[in-house]
C-alpha cells in the first residue's frame, strides 16, 4: 500500500486555497440526503458535528459521557495559539508554522502544519463570536500570553479554563443544532466497532451504556474524534474515560496507525502519592515562568527543603540550559527530571519528584502578584497534596499528557479507509514527534470547524453510494462479534480486576516505553504485554451482566484494546532507531545527553497495518520532505 | 483511618433502591474521595459483589461528571470543591458517611450514585447559545468587550453543569444553573441580539423539565463547586421579565 | 433514557404567568402591597398607646371614608388571593420536583425563615382569618363592641391564650417578612454584590420594627397597661 498524502504541491502559502477550489461541492439541496456519524463531542467532534449540521448534513453524534459537554477537552487549562499578532511582537502565520514544525522535531507534514497556522486566525474569531469569554485588556481587546517558552505572545486564554470555554462554545453550537433536530445526539453511548462495506466506512456498532443494548448506525461517512490514548499508561493527565477503543477497532478494520510511540510527557504534574493513585493532575506549564526547579546536590538528602542551603541545591535546568533555563521544552524538561531522580536525588515519597520553588519569585514580586498569576493552581495543588506552595516548594514530576500518534490521515483528514475521517488528537496530526503547548486545542477546532466541512463534502460529492443499511451482513457480523466479546469478558470470572491489570500494563509502558526507551527494554516490554494480555483474557474478573450500566465492563473493553495498542507502541519505538521529540532512545543521544535525530533514515511517518492479534504488524512509510523549514538540531543551551 | 459508609444502591431507574452499609478499614488520608470508592469497589469485586456505579471522568473538578451527596451535602463538606477533588484528610477516623445520588424528578437515577442530567442539555439546546454559523464571525477584536463584563461573564461561564445546585435546593430548582448560562451569554455584546429569545426560551424549558421553583433560599450557592453567585438568578429573573415584555405579542416558546 | 437521543425541535409554550418566575413576580408584587398595609396597620395600632378616644375615632374616621376603605379592602383581598394562589401552585411544583427525598439532609447556606415560607405563610393566613373574626367581625370575640377597637383590644388581649396566639402569629409573620423582604427584590431581578447585603440588613431591621410594633399592643395589655384609662 502506498500512502498518498494528497498534500498539494506548489507554493505552501496558497496550497489550502488551491485545494479548496479544486474540492468538489455537494449541492445544497442534496446535503440532507447524506448521513454522517461523528464519534466524539470534544473540540474536534462538537465543532465538526455542529458545522456539518449547519451546512445541512444529517448528523448523528456520539459520546460516552452523560453529556457532550464533558468531553476531555474540557480539562485543557493553558490556552490556544493563533497567529493573530495582535501584540505586534513579530508573530505571523509563517512563524507559527515554523515553530510548530521545529517544535515537532521535523516529524510532521509541512502542508498540514501551514494550513493549521493559517486557520488559527479564523478559530479565534469564531470562538469570540460564540461568546467564549477570553481574557481581555482594559481597552476591551483580547489579551495574550506567551506559553511554553514561545518568543511571541500568541496564546489566547480564558483564566485557567481555556479548554472548558472553547468546548462550551462548540457544545452550545452543537446543542443549537440538536434543539433544531438537525443533530441526533447519543450520549452515554460507546462506539465498539467500525463497519466497512465494499472498502468504504459505512457505519458503526455502539453500546448503549445505560441499557447495554448493542445498536448499529449506518451512514455515508464516519468521523472519529475520540481523543488521545495516553491512558494506556494507566496514570496520565487524561480523564479516566479517555481510551483508544474507537480508533483501535478502526485500526483492526484496516486503518493504519501512525507513530503510535510518539507520546508527550508533561514535566509539571503532581507526583504519585500512593498505590491507590487513579490519575495524575497537571500543573499548568505557566508555573515554570516564575518557579525555579531544583533537587538536592547530594543523593538521599532527605532534609526538609527549607533546611537545604543554596550551595547544596542543584538548579539543574538553569545549569544545563543557561539560555532557556526553566523554560526548556516539555520533552527536555521531563527527561532532565527523570535523570536527576534516576541518580537518586529525587524528592518526596519514592524519590520520584523535584522541587518547583516560588520562594524567590515571592521575594521578588510579592505574594500578591504570585497569587494573581497562579492562585487557582496553588489552590488546586493544596487541595490535592495538603501542602501550601506559598510556604514550601511544590513537588512535581513528569506524567503522560498527550499522544501525537494516532490513525494516519491524509491532507483531507481521511484515513486509509475511504469514508473514515479522523480529527483532533485521535489522528497522528500536525505535531510530529512533540506538541507545542496550546496547539492541540487549535488543531482540534481547525479540523472540525474549517477543514472537514470542505474535505468531507469532496468525498461525498465524488463517491458513488449504494444505500447503506444496518441489515447488511457486515453490520450483522460486527454486532455478533461485539456481543461475542462482551459475553466472553463477562464469562471469564477470573481473579484479577480490570484496574489491577491496567495498572500493571501502565507500569510496563512507563518503565520501558516512557520518557526514555532502549531496544532491550522494549523487547522485554513486548513479551510482558503479550503475557499480560494472555492473563487478561483468562483471568480477569468482570462482574454483573450486560442488561444495564456496567462500568467494569466498559473498562474491560477499553483495557482489552490498550493491551494490544501497548504492544504496537513498543514495536514502533523499537523500530525507530533515533531520538526525536517525545521519543528518546537511550542508544541514540549526543555526548551531552540530547536527542540524536537521524533524518537520513527516519524522516518519515511510520504507519502500521494490523495483521491479527498475534502476528506482527506491517510497517508503511510516508516520507516527509521539508521544503520550507530545514531540519536542524534543536538546541536550548 | 476507619470509615463506615452507607451507600445508595439501585440497579436501574425502575429498581426501588436502598442504602447499604460498608466498613472500610485502612483509608489513607491522601486519597481522593473517588479513589477511596475505587478501593472499596476493588474489595467488593473481590467478594463477588458488583462495584458501586458513580459518574466521573476528569477527576480534576472541571468536567462536572462527578457528584453525590455526602451526609446530606452536595459534593461533601468543603466549599468550592467537587467530590473528585475532595480528599480524605477532610474526614476523621470513625466517621460515618451517607452517600446518596442527586435527588430530583428531572434527574432520574441511572444506577447507584449516577443520575441522568440531560435535562441540563435540553435547557442549553433551548437557547443557551449564540447563533453564529461557522465562518460568519467578524474579527476577534472587531467588538471590544469591557474587561469587567468579560470577567463577570467568565465567572458565570465557569459552571460545570454538575447539578449540585439542583440537588441541594429544597425546591429542586435549576435556577443557579440556568441563571449562570443566561448571565454568561447575556453579559456579552455578542449575546445581545438573542438576549430576549434566549431568556424566555431557557426559562420555559427549565420549567418544562419539571425543576422546582426558586424561592431564593440560597443552598445552591453554598454548595456550588464553582462558587456561582445568587446574583445570576436575579439576572435571570430580570432578563426573563424584560423578555416576556418585549415578546408580549407572541407566547413564550423556545423553538 | 439518558442515552436516548436528545432530539426534535423543542416546542414548549407558556404564558408569562405559567412560568415559575411569572408566579414569583406575582408574589413579590402582591407581597409589596400586603406589606404596605401591614406597615400602615401597625402604625394605626400604635395609637392604642394614645388612649381610647384616639384609636376609636381613628376607626370612626375610617368608616367616614367607607368607599376608600372598601377599595383598600378589596385591593388587599385581591392581593392576598393572588399571593396565595401563586404560592399554592408553586408549592405544587416544588412537591413534584423531588419525589424521593434524602435519607440525610444538611443545610449549609440558608436560614430557617427562607426554608419555611410555605409554612409561615399559611399559618399567617389562618391567623388572619381568626383575626378578622376577632377584631373586625367580632364573632370570635366574647365581648365584641362595634367600632370600639380599643375596648375590643383590651378585653381581647386580657385573655392570655388569645395574646399568645397573636404573639406566635406575629412572630411567624416576622419570619415570613424577613425572607420575603429581600427575596422580592431578588425575584424582581435586583441583586447587587454591594447593596444586597445592605438590603438584607434592612429587611432584618424593618421586620423587627413591624413585629415589635404589633407585639407592643398585646404585651402592653398583658402587662396590665391601659393607656388613657388608668388616669381616670
Ligand atoms: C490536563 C490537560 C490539559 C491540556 N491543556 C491544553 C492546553 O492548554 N492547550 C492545548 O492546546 N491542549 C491542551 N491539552 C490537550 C487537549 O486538551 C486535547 O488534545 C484535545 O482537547 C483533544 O480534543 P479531542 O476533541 O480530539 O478529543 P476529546 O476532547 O478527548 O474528546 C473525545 C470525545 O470522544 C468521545 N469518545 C471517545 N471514545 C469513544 C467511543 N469509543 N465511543 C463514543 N465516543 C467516544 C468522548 O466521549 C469525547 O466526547 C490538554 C490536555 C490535558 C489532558
Ligand atoms: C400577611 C401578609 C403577607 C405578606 C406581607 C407577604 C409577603 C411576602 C413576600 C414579600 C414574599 C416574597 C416574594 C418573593 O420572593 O418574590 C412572600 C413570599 C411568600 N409568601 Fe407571603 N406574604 C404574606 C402572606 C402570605 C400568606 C397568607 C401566604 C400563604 C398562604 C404566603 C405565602 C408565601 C410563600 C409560600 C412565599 C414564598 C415564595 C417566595 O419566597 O417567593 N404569604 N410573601
Ligand atoms: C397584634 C397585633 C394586631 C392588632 C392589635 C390588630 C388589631 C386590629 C384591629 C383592632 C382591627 C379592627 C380595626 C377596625 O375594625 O377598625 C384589625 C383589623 C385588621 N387587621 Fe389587625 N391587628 C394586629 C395584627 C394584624 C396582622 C399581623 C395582620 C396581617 C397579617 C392584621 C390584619 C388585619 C386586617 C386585614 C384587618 C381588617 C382591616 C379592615 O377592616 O379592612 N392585623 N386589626
Ligand atoms: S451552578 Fe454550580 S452547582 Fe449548579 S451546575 Fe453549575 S457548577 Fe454545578
Ligand atoms: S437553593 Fe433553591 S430556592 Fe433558589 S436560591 Fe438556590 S435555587
Ligand atoms: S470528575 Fe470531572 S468534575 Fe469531578
Amino acid at each position: 500500500m502506498t500512502l498518498d498524502s494528497r498534500a498539494p504541491s506548489g507554493p505552501i502559502e496558497t496550497s489550502w486555497e488551491r485545494a479548496r477550489f479544486e474540492l468538489k461541492l455537494v449541492n445544497p439541496a442534496n446535503k440532507r440526503k447524506y448521513n454522517v456519524l461523528v464519534v466524539g463531542s470534544g473540540l474536534a467532534g462538537a465543532s465538526a458535528a455542529a458545522t456539518l449540521a449547519e451546512l445541512g448534513y444529517n448528523v448523528k453524534c456520539f459520546c460516552f459521557q452523560d453529556s457532550p459537554r464533558r468531553a476531555h477537552s474540557i480539562a485543557a487549562q493553558g490556552g490556544i495559539n493563533a497567529a493573530k499578532n495582535y501584540q505586534n511582537d513579530g508573530d505571523s502565520v509563517y512563524r507559527l508554522f515554523y515553530d510548530t514544525v521545529k517544535g515537532g522535531d521535523f516529524r510532521a507534514r509541512e502542508a498540514n502544519v501551514y494550513r493549521l497556522a493559517q486557520i488559527s486566525l479564523s478559530i479565534i474569531d469564531q470562538c469570540v463570536a460564540q461568546g467564549v469569554p477570553f481574557a481581555r485588556e482594559y481597552g476591551g481587546t483580547l489579551a495574550n500570553r506567551s506559553f511554553g517558552g514561545a518568543q511571541v505572545s500568541r496564546t489566547f486564554y480564558a483564566r485557567g479554563q481555556t479548554g472548558q470555554q472553547l468546548l462550551l462554545g462548540a457544545y452550545q453550537a452543537l446543542e443549537r443544532m440538536i434543539g433544531q433536530g438537525r443533530v441526533e445526539m447519543f450520549s452515554r453511548t460507546e462506539m465498539l466497532d467500525l463497519v466497512v462495506v465494499d472498502g468504504k466506512a459505512r457505519g458503526i456498532v455502539a453500546r448503549n451504556l445505560v441499557t447495554g443494548a448493542i445498536e448499529s448506525h449506518a451512514a455515508d461517512a464516519v468521523l472519529l474524534c475520540t481523543g488521545g490514548y495516553g491512558n494506556v499508561f494507566f496514570l496520565s493527565t487524561n480523564a479516566k474515560g479517555s481510551n483508544t477503543t474507537a480508533i483501535w477497532r478502526a485500526h483492526k478494520k484496516g486503518a493504519l496507525f501512525a507513530n503510535p510511540c510518539f507520546t508527550q510527557i508533561h514535566p509539571t504534574c503532581i507526583p504519585v502519592s500512593g498505590d491507590y493513585q487513579s490519575k495524575l493532575t497537571l500543573m499548568s506549564e505557566s508555573l515554570r515562568n516564575d518557579g525555579r526547579i531544583w533537587v538536592p546536590l547530594q543523593k538521599g538528602d532527605n532534609r526538609a527543603p527549607g533546611q537545604i542551603p543554596e550551595p547544596e541545591r542543584d538548579y539543574y535546568l538553569e545549569r544545563r540550559y543557561p539560555s532557556f533555563g526553566n523554560l526548556v521544552p516539555r520533552d527536555v524538561a521531563s527527561r532532565a527530571a527523570k535523570a536527576v531522580c534516576d541518580e537518586g536525588r529525587g524528592v518526596g515519597p519514592g524519590g520520584l519528584g523535584v522541587y518547583l520553588d516560588f520562594a524567590d519569585a515571592i521575594k521578588r514580586l510579592g505574594r500578591k502578584t504570585i497569587e494573581e498569576r497562579y492562585g487557582n493552581l496553588f489552590d488546586m495543588y493544596f487541595q490535592i497534596t495538603g501542602e501550601n506552595p506559598y510556604e514550601m516548594p511544590m513537588r512535581i514530576y513528569p506524567a503522560i499528557h498527550y499522544t501525537m500518534g494516532g490513525l494516519w490521515v491524509d491532507y483531507h483528514l481521511q484515513s486509509t479507509i475511504p469514508g473514515l475521517f479522523v480529527l483532533g488528537e485521535a489522528n497522528f496530526s500536525d505535531h510530529g514527534a512533540n506538541r507545542l503547548g496550546a496547539s492541540a486545542l487549535m488543531q482540534g477546532l481547525s479540523d472540525g470547524y474549517f477543514v472537514i466541512p470542505y474535505t468531507l463534502g469532496h468525498y461525498l460529492a465524488s463517491t458513488k453510494f449504494e444505500k447503506a443499511s444496518i441489515d447488511h451482513p457486515e453490520f450483522k457480523a460486527a454486532e455478533t462479534q461485539t456481543n461475542e466479546q462482551i459475553r466472553k469478558l463477562l464469562s471469564i470470572r477470573g481473579k484479577r480486576t480490570t484496574n489491577s491489570i491496567h495498572r500493571q500494563l501502565g507500569q510496563i509502558m512507563w518503565d520501558h516505553c516512557g520518557m526514555a526507551r532502549n531496544a532491550q527494554g522494549l523487547q522485554k516490554a513486548i513479551g510482558e504485554i503479550q503475557q499480560l494480555r494472555e492473563e487478561f483474557w483468562t483471568n480477569v474478573n468482570v462482574l454483573g451482566d450486560n442488561d444495564g450500566m456496567n462500568q467494569a465492563l466498559e473498562h474491560a473493553g477499553r483495557l482489552a484494546d490498550f493491551l494490544e495498542l501497548g504492544e504496537l507502541m513498543c514495536r514502533d519505538a523499537l523500530h525507530r532507531n533515533e531520538s526525536c521529540g517525545g521519543h528518546f532512545r537511550e542508544e541514540y543521544q549526543t555526548p551531552e545527553g540530547e536527542a540524536d535525530r537521524d533524518d537520513a533514515n527516519f524522516s518519515y511517518a511510520a504507519a502500521w497495518e494490523y495483521r491479527g492479534m498475534n502476528s506482527e504488524p506491517v510497517l508503511h512509510k510516508e516520507p516527509l520532505t521539508f521544503e520550507y523549514v530545514h531540519p536542524s538540531q534543536r538546541s536550548y543551551k | 483511618m476507619r470509615l463506615t459508609l452507607h451507600v445508595w444502591r439501585q440497579r436501574n431507574a425502575s429498581d426501588k433502591g436502598r442504602l447499604v452499609r460498608y466498613e472500610m478499614n485502612d483509608v489513607s488520608t491522601h486519597m481522593s474521595f473517588l479513589e477511596m470508592l475505587d478501593v472499596l469497589n476493588e474489595q467488593l469485586i473481590g467478594k463477588g459483589e458488583e462495584p458501586i456505579a458513580f459518574d466521573h471522568d476528569c477527576r480534576e473538578g472541571i468536567c462536572g461528571s462527578c457528584g453525590f451527596m455526602i451526609n446530606g451535602v452536595a459534593h461533601g463538606p468543603l466549599p468550592g470543591v467537587t467530590v473528585c477533588q475532595l480528599h480524605m484528610r477532610t474526614f476523621k477516623d470513625g466517621d460515618e458517611l451517607y452517600l446518596e445520588p442527586w435527588r430530583a424528578r428531572a434527574f432520574p437515577v441511572v444506577k447507584d450514585l449516577a443520575v441522568n442530567r440531560s435535562a441540563f442539555d435540553r435547557i442549553i439546546a433551548a437557547g443557551g447559545f449564540i447563533s453564529v454559523p461557522t465562518g460568519s464571525a467578524p474579527d476577534g477584536n472587531a467588538v471590544p468587550v469591557p474587561k469587567e463584563n468579560a470577567d463577570r461573564a467568565m465567572d458565570a461561564a465557569a459552571c460545570i453543569a454538575c447539578g449540585a445546585c439542583v440537588a441541594a435546593c429544597p425546591n429542586a430548582a435549576a435556577a443557579l444553573f440556568t441563571g449562570a448560562k443566561l448571565s454568561h451569554l447575556n453579559l456579552l455584546p455578542q449575546g445581545q441580539p438573542e438576549k430576549n429569545r434566549r431568556s424566555a426560551a431557557m426559562v420555559v424549558q427549565m420549567n418544562a423539565e419539571m425543576f422546582g421553583n426558586c424561592t431564593n433560599i440560597g443552598e445552591c450557592e453554598a454548595v456550588c463547586p464553582k462558587l456561582i453567585r445568587l446574583e445570576v438568578i436575579a439576572r435571570m429573573n430580570r432578563d426573563y421579565i424584560k423578555a416576556s415584555w418585549a415578546n408580549r405579542n407572541e407566547p413564550l416558546k423556545n423553538d | 433514557m439518558s442515552a436516548a437521543a436528545v432530539t426534535g425541535a423543542l416546542t414548549r409554550r407558556a404564558s408569562f404567568f405559567e412560568t415559575t418566575i411569572g408566579k414569583k413576580v406575582v408574589m413579590a408584587v402582591t407581597g409589596i402591597l400586603l406589606f404596605g398595609f401591614l406597615l400602615a396597620h401597625m402604625i394605626g395600632n400604635l395609637q392604642f398607646f394614645m388612649g381610647p378616644e384616639k384609636l376609636n375615632t381613628y376607626a370612626e374616621n375610617l368608616r367616614h371614608i367607607l368607599p376608600v376603605l372598601w377599595v383598600m379592602r378589596i385591593g388587599l383581598l385581591v392581593a392576598a388571593v393572588l399571593h396565595i394562589a401563586s404560592s399554592v401552585s408553586l408549592a405544587r411544583a416544588k412537591n413534584v420536583a423531588r419525589p424521593v427525598g434524602y435519607a440525610k439532609r444538611h443545610n449549609v447556606g440558608s436560614n430557617y425563615a427562607s426554608r419555611t415560607m410555605y409554612w409561615s405563610g399559611p399559618i399567617v393566613l389562618a391567623f388572619l382569618i381568626y383575626h378578622l373574626l376577632h377584631f373586625t367581625i367580632g364573632t370570635a370575640h366574647p365581648e365584641f363592641r362595634e367600632l370600639k377597637p380599643y375596648e375590643n383590644v383590651v378585653s381581647g388581649f386580657s385573655n392570655p391564650i388569645v395574646s399568645v396566639a397573636y404573639i406566635v402569629a406575629v412572630a411567624l409573620l416576622g419570619m415570613h417578612l424577613y425572607h420575603g423582604l429581600w427575596s422580592m427584590f431578588q425575584t424582581l431581578g435586583a441583586a447587587h454584590p454591594r447593596y444586597t447585603p445592605k438590603l438584607k440588613a434592612f429587611a432584618k431591621l424593618f421586620t423587627a420594627v413591624i413585629v415589635l410594633g404589633f407585639l407592643s399592643v398585646p404585651l402592653a395589655v398583658l402587662a396590665g397597661f391601659r393607656p388613657g384609662q388608668d388616669i381616670v
